[in-house]
């Protein structure tokens, strides 16, 4: 098409763009829409039970149970970006949870030694994923597929069928898991901070840009001088990173956990990415709607059995999210794209 | 490969097919070729070293070994098809969850088994459309989709299923399904699987419809250039992994004899590692049918030697994954390596001749 329209001197910059109606804009602006959603959602479970919201224990687990899907949702949508996905985020999200467990128990190491601990632990095993896609030009889809199987092979075979009891998990710890600033629960502050300094970078940094350029169009990015392999290898890194900390945040929230933990949570944190706007064709998408992703997807889980839907309807409702997500998207690129056709041809 | 070598063989009017390296340099490197090997590796092993491998009843450990296969060893055969054109379809297993769902709650509804069983497999087709018409009609990417499809169909069938289940199937029907033809390791199902297996062979292999889902994987662009119609052909293929997830879904049932909406969960993935195992490529356009089954018997023999040999179960899941990762890198490696090799030999031929 652009070949055609070469020889005449109208380019791009003489066509206008069509200006959206303020409608379609609210609609596209996929933040503003499923903040809608989640409140209103949230207004009409605390109608019908008032203790949701309105006790303290409600409005701590309304803010504290969804942090730790944000976090992983966000490094999984990083992954994203970049046209990569990541399936072994649950597999380190469970080792790393039983790593902290056991280091608490077998070793005297402060807290916080052993949380960094579980931070690296958990950026080396993205990392071995990174140098596996970006070096030897293998699909992401079958190495994470692949490390999945084998993180959760390893933690098996180690954890057997031993689990972390509550008592080995120090009382200031899980103390951390559940106690609040300004009400405001620590583990939310956590999720907060991750979304605005990943978000800060992704929008406003020039690495984060180059990650949407990788993604928008990989060949064009080598053309156009992006080191890729590196650009490719961080965001694995960043989602082995955040999936450490899912479960070192898992920890403090249940202080127990077995060979299980994590187990299909690759699915969760990809169904947040996609209904929070992240093209799964890479390129595109925002992490504050990552994180309502995330937030909205967790929320759901607690709030249905409250409206009494039987919780055994809340996968169905979130695969039915997705599928209207992906679809609604594909319908506004399809109307945009009619529109600047219109514009061009006028 | 075949077809450029028989081209060059009229154009030297030679009698027969002239090819640069000897037959078993030829052979030998591909993926599925190796893994046969393998696979005959670890049955003769375990034969040899792993005590009661087949001692007490050597009908058993094989009808078992097969057994525990049988639902990747059918849903393998779609799925190859769909990976081959370059898409993917991850809702397999929900589908056969949904599938087992159905046929049990209209069977216990009074509904003759075969009718049951009918609606299942019709039911396994109609959402196969849904995937379908998604990714052909609508233009969304499969992977996508299919990973909506399968939190929907799994959460469908575990809500209309509840925390029920149905396991009051006809004794005969269930001690056939997951029976073995007496005399002999080969469990009934993997008689009928023999069908299906054929039919694909012949579809992807030796038919023009085939060919069209190796140009899809190639490039459906091109495909479409040269009269591939290629939304037909993947819509096709979705709805033909629908009915057949939706007959293993009833197969399933049988042989466990239990109706419950978590039935085949996390399959999926299994399938996929067996076929990519087997030398399918993930972006499509490569592979063959008869290495993707090679691939599923490799996992299933070798878990079944571990768990024998008395090795915990779950080390499968590591040989798993170390496998599938050590299948593709060495796939690109020796890509890498045999391209440069090309690139350094073509001069200095040109050069000598």
């Amino acid at each position: 098409m652009t070949l055609q329209k070469a020889p005449t001197p109208r380019t791009a910059a003489t066509t206008t763009v069509p200006v959206r109606s303020v409608v379609e804009r609210l609609f596209r602006a996929r933040e503003l829409s499923l903040l809608v959603i989640i409140i209103a959602f949230i207004a009409v479970t605390t109608a019908v039970q008032p203790s949701y919201l309105l006790s303290a224990g409600g409005w701590r687990d309304l803010l504290r149970g969804p942090a730790m899907l944000v976090v992983v949702s966000i490094g999984e949508a990083i992954v994203i970006l970049t046209r990569n996905i990541d399936l072994s985020v649950g597999s380190i999200l469970g080792l790393t949870t039983y790593l902290c467990g056991d280091l608490m128990h077998a070793t005297s190491l402060p807290i916080l030694v052993i949380v960094l601990i579980g931070l690296a632990f958990g950026a080396a095993l993205g990392l071995v994923n990174g140098l596996l896609v970006a070096f030897l030009d293998v699909p992401s889809l079958v190495i994470t597929l692949g490390t999945q199987y084998a993180y959760r092979g390893i933690a098996v075979l180690w954890i057997g069928g031993n689990f972390i009891r509550p008592e080995w998990v120090p009382g200031s710890f899980k103390h951390f898991g559940l106690s609040q600033i300004l009400t405001i629960p620590w583990l939310f502050v956590v999720g907060l901070v991750v979304m605005l300094v990943s978000g800060w970078f992704l929008s406003s940094r020039r690495g984060g840009r180059d990650l949407y350029a990788l993604g928008s169009n990989p060949d064009a990015a080598v053309l156009y001088g992006l080191r890729t392999r590196q650009l490719t290898l961080v965001p694995f890194m960043i989602s082995g990173l955040l999936s450490g900390l899912g479960g070192i945040m898992y920890l403090s929230i249940f202080a127990t956990g077995d060979s299980k933990v994590g187990i299909g949570y690759e699915f969760q944190a990809i169904a947040a990415a996609v209904v929070g706007g992240v093209a799964i064709t890479g390129g595109s998408g925002r992490v504050w709607g990552v994180a309502l992703g995330g937030f909205f997807l967790a929320t759901l889980g607690t709030a249905l059995p409250v409206l009494n839907v039987p919780s055994l309807w809340q996968q169905a409702i979130v695969g039915l999210l997705i599928v209207a997500a992906i679809t609604l998207d594909r319908a506004f690129f399809i109307v945009r794209q009619r529109q600047a056709r219109k514009a061009v041809s006028e | 490969m075949s077809a450029i070598s028989s081209q060059h063989s009229t154009n030297a009017t030679a009698p027969y097919l002239v090819h640069g390296k000897p037959l078993y340099r030829r052979v030998l490197p591909r993926p599925e070729v190796v893994l046969s090997l393998g696979l005959v590796l670890i049955v003769v092993l375990s034969t040899l070293f792993v005590p009661h491998y087949l001692r007490p009843n050597a009908n058993y450990t094989f009808s078992t070994l097969l057994l525990n296969a049988t639902p990747i060893l059918f849903l393998l055969l779609p799925e190859t098809l769909i990976i081959a054109t370059g898409d993917i379809d991850l809702s397999v297993s929900s589908v056969l969850g949904l599938s087992s769902a159905v046929f049990g709650l209209i069977y216990q509804a009074g509904t003759p088994i075969w009718l049951a069983a009918a609606l299942a497999v019709v039911v396994g087709g109609g959402v196969g459309v849904i995937n379908g018409v998604l990714v052909t009609i609508v233009g969304l990417p499969s992977l996508a989709v299919t990973i909506g499809t399968l939190a929907l169909f799994r959460g469908i069938a575990v809500g209309i299923l509840g925390t029920t289940s149905v396991t009051n199937f006809p004794p005969p029907l269930t001690r056939f399904f997951s029976g073995s033809v007496p005399g002999t390791p080969i469990p009934w199902q993997i008689l009928f699987w023999f069908l299906p297996v054929m039919a694909f062979a012949v579809l992807l292999h030796f038919t023009p419809f085939g060919r069209g889902i190796f140009a899809i994987g190639r490039s459906s662009e091109m495909a479409a250039f040269s009269g591939v119609n290629v939304t037909r052909t993947r819509l096709i293929l979705f709805i033909l992994s629908g009915l057949v997830s939706g007959l293993v879904g009833v197969f399933f049932t049988l042989q466990y004899s239990n109706a419950i909406g978590s039935n085949g969960n996390g399959v999926e993935l299994q399938v996929v590692t067996a076929i990519v195992l087997g030398g399918v490529s993930i972006w499509g356009g490569r592979g063959t049918l008869f290495g993707a089954i090679v691939g599923g018997l490799f996992i299933a023999s070798f878990s079944k030697s571990l768990q024998v040999l008395g090795v915990s179960d779950d080390a499968i899941y590591v040989i798993t994954g170390v496998a599938l990762i050590i299948s593709v890198v060495t796939a690109s490696i020796s890509k890498h390596i045999s391209s440069r090799r090309r690139g350094t030999a073509s001069p200095l031929q040109a050069g000598g001749d």
